[in-house]
């Protein structure tokens, strides 16, 4: 790191070396991976004051993404959990760790290196409204790409080509000659989604892909992703704050609070045996469409705390039901096996047991 | 107390005009809220919930009005009276919360300063006295340190701490209704939690009704007594909460209650969805506003629109439920 300002601050305890790739066999190798990967951002200084501040909002994750698999990032607002998706796509330069694509590590690449690249990893937005330019047509917004990185010979070939994606999800060629404020929240998605697809990416980042939609649009969105993954072995990051949903979609999910991944298992795992008491208060915070159950509140109090101004120790003990004083005040927990070898992971000093 | 509701809406129209002509967000909406319950009104966005909530407190402004119907509050209704009284309702009688609260709240004065406005404008109560009640207000909706709050500006609160001023000041004058539209839409799911619980808690102890607007059916299923769902400026389907979700009688509820994913053991990837759009409101069918995107259309559903009729076999008036479908005997999970 070249950075002067990089010995000021120790690079968080990370939970180590990017997952080793032992035990992995049956699984899909990986295709996206981060090593240890901070994001800090400086913070105004007051006047006069020459200690810089930061807010760390990615503190020393290692996450992986397989081929042709999904894996869900969850967290609330301000965790960290969007500007982790665009580290790993260089949209974000980190401040310290690595981001490795394909057993590669593209973390210094120049943007000329880097192109080449852009055609394999795409990225969805949350809002559909604010990611489609107003001023373009369908046309011109799906067939940008196309011609950035000259994936159609002639004219006709590139119309085909964008009539062909636009069928792929699920809108009628005819949309191409018209704007984007013509169509609906979920229709302007499936745009996004076509012009992610248009240089058939291998790896996408669906950013709250589905937060601003109804829900029956919603399960279509969902069903479509499901669907192009099934056909294209594409693989995803998929963001969201809704652990029900990333859960129904992903093979592997990764929570994080403020900056840091708590847990991560197999979405079925987590489920069954959530060990963080972070995860099991979202799994408890969240609406259950059953009047009849009867409602099991572990009610969370206060609010997240400033990644500015991180508490010491485990950045969850404030609001923590299961902190223990002394212990999780003081030292920032690793994130460790719950058992030898095992893929459910727990940054906790003292989490739940089966 | 005599066991009418509180509030009574019956046949509302209102109407918004634009510049492809005039549609009918809502459209001969009827519903009841009893004293001292929550009633939820779901949909999705169009559907006319909003609307239909900011109708009864009369602030529809133009292009918008209202066209016909009442809103009887005790029954007295609203739509008749004049401005003047209308404008001792709001806030007194009635109170409403809102989605977005950094929006509803004014960014140049404190909280303290906001809240004791609303007391001032239907108590007669000193500035001293208003401003006491304001700590009391901000201690009843769970704020920490409420002496202290009193003096912060909406910038330096956080989301879900906005959210509790808000309902302190629409609790001011403890109105008999209070209307939330999607008041933790905004909220992180843990913060969601405890305005929810707050309100429930708040309801009890002040037994005032709640009209909850959603779209969220998990919200709805924890909050509510009894439950109307709308779609296109319809009510499709009116019942008790309980009775809705273990079995609904309208397919457009049937198909938003399968279209949530549920947190539990992965059952498959996908999600059942509604295929294709809401209706443009401007253009609509001749028949059922739903029958483009319903699986059990039949040849009638899209040349008659069927009426909202009583369904089920309930006696009492908590139990009566309405459905807007020719088939509703034949909707099954």
């Amino acid at each position: 790191m070249s950075d002067p300002k990089a010995d000021l601050f120790r690079p968080g305890p990370g939970p180590g070396p990017a997952p080793p790739e032992k035990g992995d066999s049956p699984r899909s190798p990986t295709l996206m991976a981060t090593d240890r990967i901070s994001k800090y951002y400086p913070v105004q200084r007051k006047l006069f004051s020459r200690t810089e501040r930061f807010v760390r909002a990615v503190d020393g994750v290692s996450l992986r993404v397989r081929r042709g698999e999904t894996t869900g990032l969850v967290g609330e607002s301000g965790c960290g959990k969007s500007t982790l998706g665009r580290l790993m796509l260089r949209l974000v330069e980190p401040t310290f760790g690595r981001v490795l694509y394909d057993g590669r590590d593209i973390t210094h690449l120049s943007q000329r290196e880097l192109r080449p690249l852009r055609r394999r990893m795409q990225i969805i937005f949350q809002d559909p409204y604010s990611s489609l330019n107003p001023r373009m047509t369908v046309r011109e917004i799906v067939g940008e790409a196309i011609s950035i990185h000259r994936l159609a010979k002639t004219r006709a070939d590139e119309t085909a080509r964008i009539a062909q994606l636009l069928e792929r999800v699920g809108l009628r060629t005819d949309a191409m000659d018209r704007y984007p404020h013509e169509f609906s929240g979920g229709q302007r998605q499936r745009i996004g989604i076509a012009r992610a697809l248009a240089v058939e990416p291998e790896f996408i980042v669906c950013d709250e892909p589905t937060s601003s939609l109804d829900v029956s649009i919603q399960a279509q969105m969902v069903n479509l992703l499901v669907e192009l993954q099934e056909t294209m072995g594409i693989a995803y990051l998929f963001v969201s704050h809704d652990l029900t949903i990333v859960e129904h979609v992903s093979h592997t999910v990764a929570v994080m609070y403020l900056g840091k991944i708590v847990e991560q298992a197999s979405a079925a795992d987590l489920y069954k045996e959530p060990r963080h008491p972070y995860t099991r208060a979202l799994l408890a915070a969240a609406p259950v469409p059953d009047p009849e159950r009867k409602r099991v509140r572990l009610l969370l109090a206060g609010d997240a705390p400033s990644p500015m101004d991180p508490p010491p120790g485990c950045a969850f003990h404030p609001r923590c039901p299961r902190a223990i004083p002394g212990t999780c005040d003081h030292e920032p927990p690793r994130l460790e096996e719950t058992t030898t070898g095992s893929q459910h992971r727990v940054a906790c000093w003292n989490p739940h047991k089966e | 107390m005599d066991d009418a509701p509180l509030l009574r809406v019956r046949e509302l129209v209102a109407s918004f005009r634009t510049d492809a002509g005039v549609l009918r967000a809502v459209d001969g909406v009827s519903f009841d809220v009893p004293r001292g319950t929550t009633v939820a009104v779901v949909g999705e966005s169009g559907c006319g919930k909003s609307v239909t909530a900011l109708s009864i407190l009369r602030l529809i402004t133009s292009p918008g009005r209202i066209v016909s119907g009442s809103v009887e509050l005790e029954g007295r209704d609203l739509l008749k009276l004049p401005e003047r009284a209308m404008r001792d309702v709001r806030g007194k009688d009635v109170s409403m919360i809102f989605q977005e609260p950094m929006t509803s709240l004014n960014p140049v004065y404190t909280v303290g300063w906001q809240i004791v406005e609303a007391v001032r404008l239907h108590q007669k109560r000193s500035r001293r006295e208003a401003r006491a009640r304001a700590v009391e207000l901000l201690r009843l909706v769970g704020m920490s340190e409420p002496e202290t709050s009193v003096g912060a500006y909406p910038h330096q609160l956080s989301g879900g701490q906005r959210q509790r001023v808000m309902i302190a000041m629409a609790l001011a004058c403890e109105p008999k209704l209070l209307l939330a539209d999607e008041p933790t839409t905004a909220l992180d799911v843990t913060i969601q939690a405890q305005i929810l619980e707050l309100l429930r808690d708040l309801q009890q102890r002040l037994s005032m009704s709640i009209l909850l607007i959603t779209h969220d059916l998990g919200i709805v299923a924890e909050n509510a007594a009894h439950v109307v769902v709308m779609y296109a400026g319809r009510v499709v389907e009116d019942a008790p909460v309980r009775d809705l979700f273990a079995k609904p009688m309208h397919p457009y509820t049937l198909g938003l209650l399968r279209s949530i994913p549920r947190a539990g053991p992965p059952s498959g990837r996908r999600l059942h969805a509604i295929e294709g759009l809401v209706p443009d409101l401007r253009r609509l069918p001749p028949g059922c506003r739903f029958a483009d995107r319903c699986p059990m259309r039949i040849e009638r559903c899209t040349r008659e629109e069927p009426g909202l009729i009583p369904v089920g076999t309930g006696a009492s008036a908590e139990e009566a439920r309405a459905s807007r479908c020719w088939r509703a005997d034949e909707v099954s999970p």
